[in-house]
């Protein structure tokens, strides 16, 4: 049963990772996704502290602000300081994760909080978190149920605003001629991609949630041509991941979120050699 | 201890250990400045990202394969990992049609799992030896000892002069990789070279701050020592001056407080520096910039002012009659506080005098009120005369241009057309 809740858990992060990285790798903007997963620390931190605990709700908000301060920072020195964007994400998370950590560390004693679950996480916990109702009824791991919502969320918004985002990720100056906020749906897709990490952070770490986010879709992206079929596929590799890495970890005794990004790795570069379309090796090549 | 004591005593380095922390902070904390400004010139500033990411990796290899953790050993298995995932890097982005900034994501994820897996493989494997290997991750600038410090030194020895020797190369290959190509330099060997001397600080540097943190050690100081100048070697020397700087303060707060971390401080003191010069830097700053544009912006309001009572005057030919400001206003729709503070302006540097009626011109302010006028109309025939253009599109570009040309392209502007004495309007322009 263990196996079943942690799979199920790491699926879904996957599939909700998947779908959004999808959008940041084609707006070439995977970076500032990995930015972000860093920099929320002082997000979680706030929150921890104010409500005094492991506030799910507090954490998804806190983190939420601290990912769209992220954003607005290296847009913001990008524009007016002239700098390069490169080294302005890095500035930037790195200076956001280390006033986390000074914070974590300065108020060690109400904060509950350390520094190796927020980097890896530790997935293996997540059947042992369970949620019970007021009756004493067992509904499942917590986590379960945080990132099942998170993933409805997206699908919902993927499935409302798809030609939204479709078109402000492949062509901006034609979104914005038709009407639609480039501003507002880059803003909208950076704050769902904060409230993810924020989510799968306790589960699979920062580092996770970046391999989750990058490389499934960018072995979809090796796949097919079609955007729609990139969604599906990033999701489908997610749960392969899933699966493959649990029994991986399990098999050397190790990390599932490292396993997790090793086996994703392993996909990549399989996809990278033999991919009928964009595949390396010649006789995949397509014929002229 | 007050801040006082604690101040006296950290820096008097009477304590031993003060001194190996700071010595090696220092130390990491130059070397990593001196190669993150090459990366940062060549737009490679997440590199240092990749290569701390995958540094794990390499570190559980070597104690897998050596069995010891000898730092050598250590240091070895990282720079060949560190190296390799640059290189991979390289393999995404020439391959595939995937862009750089996802490969970097790919790889540095992706490394830094499966050092992950390994790690705690390693950890589960019962094998007590293995205790230590996670400073990789998080650092341990706090407990450096002499060992760290005599081989920091070596690297940035080493890493000094290194980039002295190969001043010239490096230079060339960040700022024009195809010149140097054309000339005949080896630039593959020496982007090699420099990607070493990147592995070899990032190897180093991750051992005191950890990996996240390791980006900021090489490119933190560089783009903030590049708000300051534009001349390569100052920019050098002043990058590791800030490296410097921050790291001793980053030692400093964790001695006066000793349950603080190093590494974060280091990093967020050198963001302070930056933030400050983003900001505040001369020239090249937010607040600089903004000022340049107040400025630029009310000396086209004032010279607008000063055309409009020059065209005021045009009908009558009574240039130097004091004007109201609703006369000027007539003229032309200005925001009527901007126009208030305009013409004090204008008073103070002696363009005009203030009369009980209203506004007149001194014998400056006719001449420049004149030659606006003139440049406007100059501008307008040369577009029309020269560029073709119909004469109801010209206004808008002589509005900019008028404020912009200089003498030497006004008098060539007359030449070429000829000294003309009136516009595409038919109105005259004066002399």
């Amino acid at each position: 049963m263990d196996a079943f809740w942690t799979i199920l858990a790491a699926s879904l992060t996957a599939v909700s990772c998947g779908l959004l990285g999808c959008y940041l790798v084609l707006r070439k903007m995977a970076m500032v996704g990995d930015a972000i997963s860093h920099s929320i620390l002082p997000g979680i931190f706030f929150a921890f502290w104010l409500s005094g605990g492991r506030n799910t709700l507090a954490m998804l908000i806190g983190a939420g602000l601290l990912g769209l301060l992220t954003t607005f920072l290296i847009e913001f020195f990008h524009k007016k300081a002239q700098i390069q964007s490169d080294a302005v994400i890095g500035i930037t998370f790195t200076s956001l994760f280390a006033l986390g950590v000074v914070l974590i560390t300065a108020f060690a004693e109400q904060v509950d909080l350390d520094q190796d679950c927020v980097l890896y996480g530790e997935i293996a916990y997540v059947p042992l978190d369970l949620w019970l109702s007021e009756s004493g009824l067992n509904l499942g791991p917590r986590v379960v149920w945080i990132m099942g919502s998170i993933l409805v969320l997206i699908v919902l918004g993927i499935g409302i605003a798809y030609k939204e985002l479709f078109l402000t990720t492949f062509d901006p100056p034609f979104a914005a001629a038709l009407g639609f906020s480039v501003t507002l749906w880059h803003y909208v897709l950076m704050g769902a991609v904060s409230l993810t990490t924020v989510a799968a952070f306790e589960s699979v770490g920062a580092i996770l949630v970046v391999a989750l986010m990058i490389v499934p879709p960018a072995t979809a992206y090796l796949l097919t041509f079609d955007f729609r079929r990139m969604l599906f596929l990033s999701a489908f590799i997610g749960v392969m991941v899933s699966f493959s890495g649990y029994y991986l970890a399990k098999w050397l005794d190790g990390s599932i979120a490292g396993a997790m990004a090793t086996m994703s790795g392993l996909f990549f570069v399989l996809a990278m050699l033999f991919s009928p379309i964009r595949g390396v090796l010649p006789i995949f090549k397509p014929k002229e | 201890m007050n801040l006082v004591e604690s101040f006296a005593s950290f820096f008097s380095f009477a304590d031993v250990n003060v001194r190996y922390v700071t010595l090696g902070s220092v130390l990491l904390g130059m070397s990593s400045a001196l190669v993150g400004v090459f990366a940062f010139l060549r737009k490679k500033s997440l590199v240092g990202d990749v290569v701390a990411h995958s540094v794990l990796l390499g570190v559980c290899l070597a104690f897998i394969i050596s069995g010891t953790k000898h730092p050598l050993a250590l240091t070895l298995g990282a720079s060949i990992t560190g190296w390799l995932s640059m290189y991979c890097v390289d393999l995404v982005k020439n391959y595939t049609p995937i862009k750089e900034d996802t490969a970097i994501g790919l790889v540095l994820s992706v490394f830094f799992g499966i050092g992950i897996l390994l790690l705690t493989s390693i950890q589960h494997s019962g094998n007590a030896a293995q205790a230590g290997l996670d400073n990789f991750i998080f650092g341990k600038a706090a407990a450096l000892v002499g060992s760290d410090v005599y081989f920091f030194a070596l690297i940035a020895v080493g890493l000094m002069l290194s980039v002295a020797f190969f001043f010239k190369e490096f230079t060339l290959i960040s700022f024009d990789t195809n010149f140097a190509k054309a000339i005949g330099f080896p630039v593959r060997r020496l982007e090699l070279l420099l990607t070493t001397l990147t592995v070899l600080a990032v190897v180093t540097g991750i051992q005191a701050v950890g990996v996240v943190l390791m980006a900021a050690m090489l490119i933190t100081p560089a783009a903030t020592a590049r708000f300051w100048t534009d001349n390569l070697k100052i920019m050098l020397f002043l990058a590791m001056g800030i490296g410097a700087l921050a790291s001793v303060s980053g030692a400093f707060v964790s001695f006066a407080q000793p349950n603080m971390p190093t590494g974060p401080w280091i990093v967020l003191i050198a963001s302070f520096f930056a933030l400050s010069s983003f900001l505040f830097a001369p020239r090249k700053g937010i607040l600089a910039k903004m000022f340049i544009q107040i400025r630029n912006k009310r000396q086209f309001a004032d010279e607008n002012v000063l055309k409009s009572l020059y065209q005021l005057g045009e009908n009558g030919k009574d240039f130097l009659c004091e004007r109201t400001m609703r006369e000027i206003l007539g003229r032309r729709d200005f925001d009527t506080k901007a126009l208030k503070s305009s013409l004090q302006r204008l008073c103070r540097q002696g363009y005009l005098k203030k009369t009980s009626e209203g506004w007149q011109f001194t014998t400056e302010g006719f001449e420049k009120g004149k030659r606006i006028t003139k440049l406007h109309r100059l501008w307008e025939l040369y577009l029309t005369e020269i560029l073709r253009l119909a004469p109801d599109h010209v206004h808008d570009d002589a509005e900019t241009m008028e404020h912009i040309i200089t003498p030497e392209l006004e008098k060539r502007l007359e030449e070429r057309l000829k000294f003309p004495t009136v516009d595409p309007h038919n109105t005259e322009i004066p002399k």
